[in-house]
């Protein structure tokens, strides 16, 4: 493998560990946060914990997105991004 | 990391080709599995719809209670008005299910591995969307719809209405995928390692040995990234083609759009069934007794 090649594996390496690494912070800590609260509300509400759950799946969802959106940038720099 | 045959995405088995090659259909390894997870569901479902009878068996009263949990969620999720969705959402959350699933077997591939699929599904959410906008408030009424409330929010609108099958593809596509691509690093991971381990010993029995480490030590990760992830992404799919159906199709309200056209076709019914009934009797008059 000559060098600059070897300079590009590098960076698409490099490049994938820290989106996953960076962006993968911010959806737990939204995720958590969000399960804190719906835990909250199930201690005071036992009954509308059923409601509370689906909601808290569903908003949980939706902030993963922009963590999978890291990981699939992740993805392509790992495997279709070829330099 | 070239190795790792998921990131390249399905393998093609063979190509079928139209019009004189003008046109070609790619049959991977998805299509397979999707082959065969529909076989499989139409199987369990002429299997679970037998012999229906009036006091129910110990397989009924199971599928009973399946199908009314089913429609219990649709209804509270999307209003009772909406019941109609329950058997689509049926279908998208088991064959989303089982295409997860089917991954496991590691003969047929995950079919929502696959971005086309995922995204086919997430663009007929959008579509019905689209219908039911347009059934609730009329063409020109829905495409106003984008401009409101000030006219300078439309491009954001527009944005938002194209991200959103984007996005709900790429979350289900990206869960399943991940997961896989995550299990087969572990696998070769604990593969390099059983050989680090047995280089010791004289190659003879360092050749034949298997990768003892990949026993046992990847079902637990299996279980979150396989069994777990894929109920939950089965679960979200279908609960967000539920919210989004169900915000632009609202409980009809008195003197709405719907509400107008289904009594004026209540109306026209009558009349009709009453012009019947008059012609009937006049037949019955005139006729010899």
């Amino acid at each position: 493998m000559d060098m600059p090649s070897a300079l590009v594996l590098v960076a698409r390496a490099i490049g994938a560990a820290l989106v996953m690494g960076i962006g993968s912070v911010a959806p737990a800590l939204g995720e958590g946060n969000a399960v804190c609260k719906a835990l909250e509300g199930i201690a005071r509400q036992p009954e509308a914990s059923s409601e509370l759950r689906t909601t808290m799946i569903l908003g949980c969802a939706i902030t993963e997105s922009t963590g999978i959106y890291s990981l699939i940038i992740a993805l392509l720099l790992l495997f279709v991004f070829r330099g | 990391m070239d190795n790792l045959d998921i990131g390249t995405g399905a393998k093609v088995y063979f190509r079928i080709s139209l019009f004189n090659g003008a046109m070609a259909i790619d049959v991977t390894q998805t299509t397979i599995s999707l082959f065969a997870v529909s076989i499989l569901l139409i199987i369990l479902g002429i299997v679970c719809g037998r012999g229906l009878t009036k006091r129910p068996g110990k397989k009924q009263v199971l599928v009973e209670k399946g199908v009314s949990a089913l429609y219990n969620l649709v209804e509270t999720t999307m209003g009772k008005h909406n019941a109609k969705y329950a058997p689509y959402i049926g279908t998208l959350f088991l064959s989303s299910l089982f295409g997860s699933l089917i991954g496991l077997t590691k003969i047929f591939r995950s079919t929502t591995a696959d971005l086309m699929v995922v995204l086919g599904w997430a663009l007929v959410t959008t579509a019905l969307c689209w219908y039911e906008g347009i059934r609730n408030n009329g063409f020109f009424k829905w495409l106003k719809g984008f401009a409101e409330p000030i006219v300078f929010i439309l491009p954001i609108n527009i944005i938002s209405e194209v991200a959103q099958p984007i996005a709900m593809a790429f979350r289900h596509f990206g869960n399943i995928a991940g997961g896989g691509v995550l299990m087969s690093i572990v696998y070769a991971a604990l593969a390099a390692l059983s050989t680090m381990v047995f280089k010791g010993l004289p190659a003879t029995i360092a050749s034949v040995m298997p990768p003892v480490f990949q026993i046992g030590i990847p079902a637990v990760l299996s279980l979150y990234f396989d069994l777990f992830s894929s109920l939950i992404q089965a679960f979200v799919f279908s609960l967000l083609t539920m919210v989004y159906i169900s915000t632009n199709n609202p409980p009809p309200a008195p003197g709405s759009r719907v509400v107008k056209q289904a009594e004026k076709k209540a109306k026209r019914k009558a009349e009709k069934e009453a012009a019947k009934a008059a012609k009937t009797a006049k037949a019955a008059k005139t006729a010899p007794v």
